[in-house]
């Protein structure tokens, strides 16, 4: 039997950007106790932490380099993964400044969890190891629990977190047994080596690695908040802090993505027969549940969890696309909706004022008038979302779409499209309001100059990527 | 460079805009009706450059997009789209004069009305299928806008309506778009979205190119619109501003016809063949059906609306005949129906300004009050009509020449369509100008300004011109239209007649320069009485 730890495969410098991060994350811990209530050195300091750990995941060249017996890994993937994350981290923070020390939010620890969180998300987007993506996992979902909770006093909040909670726990539990399946079938719980046994045909009808399969959809299917898996999204979304909100909406998602592609694209390619249409029906559910349950929807954060969910379903196209243009279009669409993302909830956040959040879509008439900058934004934003041309959200549909074009899923992307159309209908009711709405009160927003940077980046992001997308599509697709 | 220059210059003075202080209203017309009026002039010195013998696309600038896609940022204007461009920039310009006593929000009604002029002209000029896309869903956003800010009552309804129905054409168009590219990909090795590459490579099989086909056909046919996909317009129509109307019957429409041209026909020759008799069929449904309801209706804009659902059926007849006197007719129809439909809404808008009301029942001896306005309103409705010496025979001459040469019965059906246009645009005439003056809210209504006299008068103009002299418009898409012709010839797609190709088909398929001379002759001829 070979040893099972190797000294020459632990490799710090390829785990660098998560060291580097853990550091920062318990640095502010440290800080946290001479900082009192001033909480501008813990966010200059995780900020830069973050900078760091953008730098530091460029210190391992050539690419692509193995960990740890080949459970880690720093490839093209987890780069640009790393990225995304480190940005929309930064802008996570950024967004809280203001609004935790409007809606009282006093804890130095908001954001240490944060970059936790955070280290979680690149653990589970270089993991190619279930144990690693399990661990990767579990390090996001108890630093989310505790943010979607940090307001103590708050119903909603705790109601959040709680049911966040338990039903996390719960799809955990699946996952793990799902993983367990799949080592008690294959023998391994290494991505390569299970890729490699089931190349075996005989090893593909194994029914216990089908379960396993199965197990591991509904475990990462709840991280990602698609249908049927769902359920727990709209009331998170609401209850949880909106900077908590749009942070969960962004990372999290994009690195329960990342493993999603890892294990099932780049795993278990050769038996997609068995999983494409359990993936596609799941990605169809979730395109018109979250679709047409965001038409219902007169509270913001609400409409905008439905539309993350149908997000989820469109984004579920590029794993089951399994190709090379679907892992890059996945890159190129997570980095778009972080900035559509991210803006749209920091207009939601200035909007809002210490007391009253203004939270329903009717607190939205008529502010193209009184704030045409910010409906403008806005407009930005929802359009991109919806997939208008020439913003970002266009482009990364185009890419989604392409892929799974490549490999003749063409119902799948007709359903997409269509969807895409049912979208704009609510995505539209928020311009409506803005636009051809007389104002119902008179506007009493919060404009913060580090939230406005926030909404400012958001657009200068979306309307870059749409127009001059060719860069970012150059550095996604190697 | 200078297609790419004129092309923004409209949202040049759009962003110009957003920097001018709400409050100066009078600086901010000033500063768009500059931007219009510089625009429209440039694009008149692209109609003097442009070259009519040729089908090539002229003006062409083709760079680099998105590289990793092979994606061009490729235009160009030809035959087919060079007046539509010119005409865009010139509505745009009448639209701006004609919105001067818009109360609301000017400032953001300026910037959307500029904003969606170099959406159209984008449509017009784009070369890749990417940016035409691209175009084609942007200007959606500043017509939702114009119809949903200041539109009338039901405008939230009608502009959501609106931008749906698109959408949902186009969005289909955008998996034929994708899936072309692949395919492209596939069998020639290079990665292209480009227009004219496409046109000359692509190989697909009849089955595919059928589905494809009905891709760009559901979001043309929404667009133009055709009879089943219709209901769209009169909504919009009835809710959007004057100037909205303007542009959407003037321009938007012509971009469904617009893409027939430059992508169903050309991409497709042999299913467009195919295809024919439906198209036909619902052209005619949609040209017979839209008159006898506007016939019917009490609102003077409904009654418009309705009656471009007539005339595009029109256009859509033309375009399917597949041969040149079809597809001239089509393509001078297109810019008859933006001129005289435009003055139309135009004229209508000037009557619901003093009345805030177009309904027809309100109205009623018109005439002796408002002598100037019945009879702009006169020659405008007789041009619609298509009466000889006016613009709108010479396109359903043409139309109507084109089908006959294909099906006698479509073209006796289509015919009827000219009769029905008289009677509910005289009945109309007569009810709103003619009669008692019995209102007595109408027994003070003043006559036309001189600002809206110089929003009508070139449009009158230019409905004698082509009326009396269509060779200055024809002649810029002769070449385009045979090239055209000579690709989506039915007579290519009919193995049985192949002997008879060159007895018979060369014969139908060019028109002479004598043939073309004496038919001016002809249409000439009724004015010089």
């Amino acid at each position: 039997m070979e040893p099972i730890l190797a000294p020459e495969s632990i490799d710090l410098i390829a785990l660098a950007p998560v060291l580097v991060l853990s550091i920062f994350a318990m640095l502010i811990l440290v800080l946290d106790l001479w900082g009192g209530r001033n909480k501008s050195l813990l966010v200059f300091t995780s900020l830069v932490g973050l900078l760091m750990t953008a730098i530091s995941a460029f210190a391992k060249y050539p690419i692509p380099a193995y960990s740890f017996n080949d459970s880690y890994v720093v490839d093209h993937l987890s780069l640009f993964f790393i990225c995304i994350f480190t940005i929309s981290s930064a802008l996570a923070i950024l967004l809280s400044v203001e609004y935790n020390e409007r809606e009282g939010i006093r804890a130095g620890e908001y954001y240490a969890l944060i970059l936790f969180c955070t280290v979680g998300m690149i653990l589970l987007a270089s993991s190619t190891d279930m144990i690693m993506i399990f661990l990767g996992i579990e390090i996001v979902s108890i630093c989310l629990y505790v943010l979607a909770g940090i307001r103590r006093n708050d119903h909603r909040s705790n109601e959040a977190a709680l049911k966040y909670f338990l039903l996390g726990a719960f799809a955990t539990g699946f996952l793990l047994y799902g993983m367990t399946l799949v080592y008690g079938s294959t023998g391994s719980t290494n991505l390569f080596k299970i890729a490699e046994f089931v190349k075996n045909p005989s090893a593909q009808s194994n029914p216990l690695l089908m379960m396993g399969l199965v197990l591991l959809v509904i475990g990462f299917g709840f991280k990602v908040a698609s249908v049927p898996f769902h359920m727990w999204a709209p009331d998170v979304y609401q209850g949880a802090p909106t900077p908590v909100t749009a942070f969960m909406a962004v990372g999290p998602k994009a690195a329960a993505f990342a493993a999603f592609f890892r294990v099932f694209a780049d795993t278990f390619p050769e038996m997609s027969s068995s999983w494409e249409m359990l993936l596609s029906i799941i990605a169809v559910l979730s395109m018109f549940v979250g679709n047409l349950g965001a038409i219902m929807q007169t509270n913001i954060k609400r409409m905008l969890a439905f539309s993350s969910i149908s997000h989820a379903g469109y984004i579920l196209m590029a794993v089951i696309a399994k190709n090379s243009l679907g892992s890059s279009s996945l890159l190129f669409y997570m980095l778009s909706y972080a900035f559509m993302t991210f803006g749209v909830f920091g207009i939601v956040i200035i909007l809002g004022r210490k007391g009253e959040e203004n939270l329903e879509i009717k607190n939205y008439s008529g502010l193209a008038y009184k704030h045409p900058v910010i409906a403008l934004s806005m407009t930005i934003f929802l359009l991109s979302l919806g997939g208008l041309p020439p913003f970002a959200g266009f482009v990364a549909k185009f890419y989604l779409f392409s892929a799974a074009i490549q490999e003749g899923l063409l119902t799948l992307v007709i359903i997409a499209v269509l969807n895409s159309a049912i979208s704009f209908y609510y995505y539209l009711k928020v311009v409506v309001f803005m636009y051809m709405k007389e104002p119902e009160a008179e506007f009493k927003i919060s404009l913060t100059p580090i939230t406005l940077f926030v909404v400012f980046i958001g657009v200068v992001g979306t309307i870059n990527l749409g127009i001059f997308p060719n860069s970012i599509i150059t550095l996604a697709s190697h | 460079m200078f297609l790419t220059f004129i092309t923004f210059l409209p949202f040049l003075g759009a962003l110009c805009l957003v920097f001018m202080r709400k409050e100066n209203a009078s600086a901010i017309k000033q500063t768009a009706l500059a931007f219009a009026v510089a625009d429209f002039l440039l694009s008149l010195l692209l109609w003097t450059n442009f070259d009519n013998t040729t089908e090539k696309m002229q003006f062409g600038l083709n760079v680099s997009w998105i590289e990793a896609w092979g994606i061009n940022y490729h235009i160009g204007l030809d035959g087919i789209s060079l007046l539509l461009y010119v005409m865009t920039t010139f509505l745009t310009m009448i639209c701006v004069i004609a919105s001067w006593d818009v109360k609301k929000h000017i400032r953001e009604y300026m910037i959307a009305m500029l904003a969606l002029s170099t959406g159209m002209l984008g449509v017009f000029i784009a070369l890749d299928l990417f940016m035409f896309y691209v175009f084609w869903e942007f200007q959606l956003v500043p017509m939702y806008i114009i119809v949903g800010v200041w539109g009338g009552p039901r405008r939230i309804y009608a502009s959501i309506k609106f931008f749906l129905f698109t959408a949902v054409g186009s969005l289909l168009m955008l998996v034929a778009i994708l899936w072309i590219y692949f395919h492209i990909q596939q069998t020639t090795g290079v990665a292209t979205a480009d227009i004219l590459y496409i046109t000359d490579h692509l190989d697909v099989s009849l089955d595919a190119s059928k589905w494809l086909w009905m891709a760009f056909f559901l979001a043309f046919a929404i667009k133009v619109p055709m009879f089943p996909f219709h209901t769209w317009l009169p909504d919009a129509h009835v809710e959007a501003p004057t100037a909205g109307s303007v542009i959407l019957a003037g321009v938007l429409l012509k971009m469904g016809t617009y893409g027939f041209l430059r992508f169903n026909l050309p991409f497709f020759p042999q299913a467009s063949f195919e295809f024919v008799p439906m198209v036909a069929w619902l052209s005619i449904i949609g040209i017979i059906y839209g008159a006898l309801v506007a016939m019917v209706q009490e609102d003077l804009k409904k009654l418009v609306a309705y009656s471009s659902v007539s005339h595009l059926g029109f256009i859509m007849l033309g375009i399917f005949a597949l041969n040149p006197y079809g597809i001239q007719g089509a393509l001078i129809q297109n810019i008859n129906h933006g001129i005289s439909t435009s003055a139309l809404f135009l004229l209508v808008g000037i009557v619901y300004d003093r009345r805030h009301t177009r309904l027809i029942s309100e109205f009623g001896g018109l005439a002796k009050i408002m002598p100037k306005y019945t009879v702009c309103f006169m020659i405008v409705a007789l041009s619609s009509i298509g009466l000889p010496g006016m613009n709108g025979f010479v396109g359903e001459f043409l139309v109507l020449l084109g089908i006959f040469q294909v099906n006698g019965l479509w073209a006796a059906c289509a015919t009827s369509g000219v009769i029905l246009a008289a009677c509910y645009i005289l009945w109309m005439f007569q009810r709103v100008m003619f009669l008692e003056l019995k209102n007595p809210k109408n027994m003070d209504m003043k006559d036309m300004n001189t600002r809206e006299m110089i929003t009508i008068a070139p449009l009158i103009i230019l409905i004698f011109w082509i009326g009396l002299y269509p060779n200055t418009f024809m002649k810029t898409f002769d070449a385009s239209v045979n090239h055209l012709v000579s690709k989506v010839n039915p007579d290519n797609f009919r193995p049985h007649q192949e002997k008879h190709k060159d007895s018979h088909g060369e014969h139908a398929q060019l028109i002479t320069p004598t043939e073309m001379a004496s038919l001016n002759q002809k249409l000439q001829m009724p004015k010089k009485f």
